[in-house]
C-alpha cells in the first residue's frame, strides 16, 4: 500500500472504514476471541470491549455468576487486544498495514501473554460485562497493561487484570 | 469420603458448570484438597491462528476451574467457592494439538480463605505451560457434634 498524500483529508468515511476494517481483521481472525463471543467498540483509537451475555458463560448456576475463568479470558483479550491495537496505530495510520491484507490473513503478530494477575471485586451477574485497557508501561520488549470490568455501573467494576506481554520485534512481523 | 464418592461429586459439579462444559473440561483425579482436571484440544480454542496454539485465556480458565474444585474438596470446605485472586504465569506456548492438564492443590485454609496453587502441563510433563496461584473464599464445614 502506497503511503497516503498529505494535501487533501481523506473523507470521514473512507477513515472510519480503514480502521473498522484493520480492527474487525486483527480481533476476528482469532478463533478463542469468537467462541468468547468478544467485540470491540471503537472510538477513535480507544476501544471498549463487551462480553455479550451468554449461558455458556456462567460458572456458579446458583448464584448465578459468570465463571472466573471467563471474566479472567475477558480481561486478558482486553489487554492484548488494547496492545495491539495501540502498537500497531501508528503504522495503520501511516498506511504501513493495509486493512484488505489484514483480512486476507496477514496479519501482525501479536504480543504474548508472559503473566497476569486477576482481582476478583464482585460477582459477574448475568448479562453483557464491558472491560478498557490501559497501557501502564509500552517498551521495545515488555509492556504492561491494567484492564478493568465492569456491568452495569462503571464505577463498580467486577474485576481488574494487570498484565505484562513480551512485544513481537519487528523483524518478527509477518 | 470414598475417592469414588469425590470423583463423582466432582464429575457432577463440573458437569453443573455451563462454562466448564463449553470448554469440554473433564474431571481426571480428584483427592481432598487436589484436583486434576483436562481440557482437550480444540480449533476452537486457539489464540493465535498463525501458531495453533491454545488461548492464554483458555488455559486461564482451565487453571480457576481446577483451583476452585480443589477448594471445594478440601476436608474442612462447606460447599461452594469464588476466586477472590489469581495470578497466572505462562512459560510456554502449548504444543498444539496436546490436551492440558491441569493439577491445583489447596494448600492452605483459614476461616474465610483457602489459597491454592496449580499447574498447566501437555505431554511434555517435565516442561510445564504455566502455573497459578491464588486465594478463594472459603467456608468451613460446622464442626461435627
Amino acid at each position: 500500500m502506497k503511503p497516503r498524500k498529505s494535501s487533501a483529508p481523506e473523507p470521514v468515511q473512507v477513515i472510519k472504514q480503514r480502521r473498522d476494517a484493520a480492527l474487525t481483521a486483527l480481533v476476528s481472525a482469532s478463533p478463542y476471541v469468537r467462541f468468547l463471543g468478544v467485540r470491540f467498540d471503537r472510538r477513535g483509537d480507544e476501544l471498549t470491549a463487551i462480553l455479550p451475555y451468554d449461558d455458556m458463560l456462567i460458572g456458579n448456576p446458583g448464584l448465578p455468576a459468570l465463571h472466573g475463568g471467563a471474566t479472567a479470558a475477558f480481561l486478558e483479550v482486553t489487554a492484548m487486544m488494547g496492545l495491539a491495537w495501540s502498537h500497531y496505530w501508528p503504522d495503520l495510520e501511516a498506511g504501513r498495514l493495509d486493512p484488505q491484507e489484514m483480512a486476507a490473513g496477514k496479519l501482525p503478530r501479536l504480543p504474548k501473554t508472559i503473566g497476569m494477575t486477576v482481582d476478583y471485586l464482585r460477582s459477574g451477574l448475568p448479562r453483557d460485562a464491558y472491560a478498557r485497557a490501559e497501557i501502564t508501561r509500552s517498551g521495545r520488549r515488555y509492556a504492561s497493561v491494567r484492564a478493568e470490568a465492569w456491568q452495569d455501573n462503571v464505577s463498580r467494576p467486577i474485576a481488574h487484570v494487570t498484565a505484562h506481554f513480551r512485544m513481537p520485534s519487528g523483524d518478527d512481523r509477518s | 469420603m470414598s475417592d469414588d464418592k469425590q470423583l463423582r461429586i466432582a464429575q457432577q459439579f463440573i458437569s453443573s458448570l455451563p462454562h466448564a462444559q463449553a470448554l469440554g473440561i473433564k474431571v481426571v483425579e480428584i483427592v481432598p484438597g487436589r484436583s486434576v482436571f483436562a481440557m482437550p484440544y480444540d480449533e476452537k480454542l486457539i489464540g493465535d491462528p498463525a501458531t495453533g496454539v491454545l488461548a492464554g485465556g483458555a488455559v486461564s480458565a482451565l487453571l480457576d476451574t481446577t483451583c476452585g474444585a480443589a477448594v471445594m474438596s478440601h476436608p474442612e470446605s462447606a460447599g461452594m467457592t469464588a476466586t477472590l485472586d489469581l495470578r497466572i504465569d505462562y512459560m510456554r506456548p502449548a504444543t498444539p494439538g496436546q490436551a492440558i492438564r491441569a493439577e491445583a492443590e489447596c494448600y492452605h485454609v483459614t476461616r474465610s480463605v483457602a489459597f491454592v496453587r496449580a499447574v498447566a502441563l501437555d505431554d511434555d510433563r517435565e516442561q510445564p505451560v504455566a502455573t497459578a496461584s491464588g486465594a478463594f473464599t472459603f467456608t468451613k464445614q460446622e464442626a461435627k457434634a
